[in-house]
């Protein structure tokens, strides 16, 4: 009787295994499965961006003859530099333009000329002019920036696949073409794009000021809720006695955790700007709302840490005499400090991908001067991407999508950071 | 160690904190509107550069939200100017006054068009204000010609006029929180709603209320009529499509029974993937808009804080800016960025007023 019980057991395992096996290779599968997912969208996400933007990492520039005469320049004494600073630059470009095609006669004809280069390329002929005044009144071979519709055009032109001409009509193709055939158009990296401020020309735009701007932001938010989030955290872990209150204020902590970043920004706008009377647009008060919502994170990955930290190394200290402040100071928080410091970074590069909060406290505006400090207006990345990508201009699409190759830079760095500072910071007891 | 440094931190946080609620501002702030926000920074822009004052910053937070900041008060902490795609409205000239706000510069830069686009590859449609009423309104007069409203039946739009192709009405446009939106109900849905003759009854009617000093039932009457004029289909065919302009550009492109709502100045930089459709006979070009032929156009306006004229450097020099010749004049760098100029009476007059600070009179 015993003997034929098991070796029914044993024929009713081996009638299941098979199936057993293949249950449990479809469990797998829906795992790799998964993740097969997740990495073709990661792909599908990268090519697009990369696809669109990696072309905003050049720029062509134009070759002309520019004749730096003091006449048209409209310079009579050279060392006075308030007319350096107002001289007619455009005038020895549009000069030079007609000169290079001297059979483009007409109002009409002339003006599709002059919109070859960029109407900022004044501001360069300036710079260059004041760094060296010696080339006034001499002939210049100068390699210009081109608009962004030349640009567009030439860089879709040299691509295969379709041309996309634009607003370049049949003439200014013919000019571009010219230009082309005599070398006089060179594509070079885009050194604009990340020396420049933001632009209505897209030519002119870069990213230098959000990117001041976020680490402007980044430093205040971290040096106000690192020192904030590990003190709260020290004192609900070590001292905090375990009653209804310190419940509700943990209940609260996770709450807020989860709570829109929206709310923050509202929150910001009606303290910081409508009580204490802040101007808008500031990184100060976009640090400080952006440390109102990475608060819970740090808070929370603090506790935690704190919690991995071995009970018999505070008893150790204390045993030996410690205080239970030197206790905390010299064995604690050095045993918590890359728990901490990773949740800190997390929480850091959350905040730098956030713009709902901002939108609330006028971060979301048109700011041209790089910012010097934390009392400049500024933007941040993300909102410039969010405002190149409502632009008409046709030649902001690859700037919106190179912008986000940056941010995506920036994000992994961070992480990478992040985990690297745990596996080399991790101790195991 | 870490004592010290908290102490510092704070203190540092504390003193930066009081500067800049003190500081006094040294730049223009400008808010409003995203249909006017392209041509003021390159105003803007171009100020930064070629003065010594700094770059004025521009936040786009739409008409109606850039006039209620504006109207918030004087003192550096409000902005200087406000762009807006519609004029002011009288509730909001009150409420600058009840905050402070007395003595207001109005400027009226130039016009815009409003487009009703397709993919290119898709045919030109030759639309009347009257077909957008009829396939884009909630209720519309009952087809059967009696003068009541029904919910709008039509599916197709060879179903609101036979001229047109079999194909269902698909429409891709702005939500109701933007300017363009408010516009495109009043120039266009309006337009053709008007070509009702009894409802346009009711307009009349009302006028004639408020003339008899009925004003309760005056406004009751216009209520009515605005309800009918500008109430978009909630049942499919009207398809809100967020604020980007350049998301209904490529939407359009990926699909081509679709028509799209979007400014001009988009049309103007995708020729080369979407048409204008014609609205009452009429292409949407730079001409046409200018002339006033093209009929879906609307103005569009900045104001300015009399107030803070002198105690902001650079404002006077800035309105300079915008209203000077090469701005927004004829050949001005504006209309390249597809803004459509004002004629050239009207323009001398803008800039003689913007020079004397004309206060706005409603």
């Amino acid at each position: 009787m015993n003997s034929t019980e098991k070796m029914n057991t044993i024929d009713l395992v081996n009638k299941n295994l098979a199936k057993r096996y293949r249950a449990e290779k479809r469990f797998k599968a829906y795992g790799i499965a998964s993740i097969g997912f997740g990495l073709l969208c990661l792909v599908f996400l990268f090519t697009d961006i990369i696809g669109k933007g990696y072309t905003a990492f050049v720029q062509s520039y134009i070759q002309l003859e520019v004749n730096l005469d003091a006449d048209t320049l409209d310079i009579s004494d050279p060392s006075d530099p308030n007319q350096i600073a107002g001289a007619n630059y455009m005038g020895v470009v549009k000069k030079a333009l007609r000169e290079r095609f001297p059979d483009v006669s007409g109002r009409r004809d002339k003006r599709k000329l002059y919109r070859l280069v960029s109407n900022g390329s004044g501001f360069d002929l300036r710079k260059m002019l004041e760094a060296d005044p010696s080339i006034l009144n001499t002939k210049q071979t100068i390699w210009l920036i081109a608009d962004d519709d030349i640009d567009t055009y030439i860089k879709s032109a040299s691509k295969d696949g379709k041309v996309f001409t634009g607003r370049v009509d049949e003439q200014a193709q013919g000019w571009v073409k010219s230009l082309i055939d005599n070398d006089e158009v060179e594509t070079r990296f885009n050194t604009v794009f990340f020396t420049n401020g933001d632009s209505r020309e897209p030519e002119q735009a870069g990213i230098r000021g959000a990117i001041m701007g976020s680490l402007f932001t980044m430093f205040v938010t971290l040096i106000l809720s690192f020192p904030i989030g590990v003190a709260a955290a020290v004192y609900l872990e070590e001292y905090a006695p375990k009653n209804k209150w310190t419940d509700l204020i943990e209940v609260n902590i996770n709450n807020l955790a989860a709570v829109p970043s929206i709310i923050f920004g509202l929150l910001g706008v009606a303290i910081f700007i409508g009580m204490f009377g802040m101007q808008r647009s500031l990184p100060l008060v976009g640090g400080m709302v952006l440390t109102l919502m990475t608060l819970p994170t740090i808070i929370i990955s603090s506790r935690a840490a704190i919690k991995a930290v071995p009970p018999s190394i505070r008893e150790a200290a204390l045993g030996i005499g410690a205080s239970k402040m030197q206790m905390i100071l010299h064995h604690v928080l050095p045993l918590a400090m890359p728990g901490m410091l990773t949740g800190a970074i997390i929480g850091l590069a959350q905040a730098l991908g956030e713009t709902a909060p901002l939108l609330m406290i006028g971060m979301v505006a048109f700011i041209v001067d790089i910012p010097g400090g934390v009392a400049d207006p500024a933007t941040v990345l993300p909102v410039q991407i969010f405002l190149w990508s409502d632009s008409p201009e046709r030649a902001f699409v690859e700037r919106t999508s190179a912008a986000i190759m940056v941010l995506l830079g920036f994000l992994i760095i961070m992480n990478a950071l992040a985990v690297w500072l745990r596996k080399r910071l991790e101790r195991r007891w | 160690m870490k004592k010290t440094l908290m102490t510092a931190t704070l203190a540092a946080a504390a003193l930066a904190g009081t500067q800049v609620a003190s500081a006094a501002r040294d730049y223009i702030t400008v808010v409003g509107s995203s249909t006017v926000y392209p041509f003021a920074t390159v105003v803007a822009e171009r100020f930064g550069k070629s003065t010594q004052f700094k770059t004025p910053k521009i936040e786009s937070t739409g008409s109606g939200g850039g006039l209620k900041l504006f109207c918030q008060g004087v003192g550096t902490q409000h902005p200087d100017v406000t762009n807006a795609s519609r004029r002011i409205k009288s509730s909001e000239v009150d409420l600058c006054a009840s905050n402070g706000v007395k003595d207001i510069v109005e400027v009226l830069i130039g016009y815009d068009g409003i487009v009703i686009g397709n993919a290119k590859a898709a045919e030109t449609m030759k639309l009347t204000r009257r077909d957008l009423f009829l396939a884009l309104a909630k209720q519309v007069p009952n087809p059967d010609g009696s003068e009541n409203l029904v919910d709008n039946p039509y599916k197709t739009w060879k179903d609101v006029n036979p001229a047109l192709p079999a194909r269902a009405i698909e429409v891709l446009g702005p939500p109701p929180t933007s300017g363009t939106r408010d516009a495109f109900a009043e120039l266009a849905m309006e337009g053709g709603c008007k070509k009702f003759g009894w409802i346009k009854d009711i307009k009349s009617q009302s006028k004639k209320l408020k003339k008899a000093g009925q004003k309760a039932e005056a406004k009751a009457m216009k209520k009515k009529y605005k309800a009918i004029c500008h109430s978009v289909r909630e049942d499919g065919p009207y398809i809100e499509a967020g604020e980007n302009d350049n998301l209904i550009v490529q939407k359009l492109n990926a699909n081509k029974n679709a028509l799209g709502i979007f400014g001009f100045s988009f049309l103007d930089q995708n020729s080369d993937m979407i048409q204008g459709s014609l609205v009452d006979g009429k292409q949407p070009t730079f001409e046409s808009i200018a002339d006033g032929s093209y009929p879906v156009s609307r103005p569009l306006y900045f104001y300015v804080k009399k107030a803070h004229i002198g105690v902001i450097p650079g404002m006077k020099e800035y309105l300079a800016e915008f209203t000077s010749e090469k701005a927004f004049g004829e050949e001005g760098y504006l209309t390249e960025k597809g803004m459509i100029p004002l004629g050239d009476s009207k323009r001398s007059q803008v800039a003689a007023d913007v020079k004397n600070l004309k206060n706005l009179s409603m």
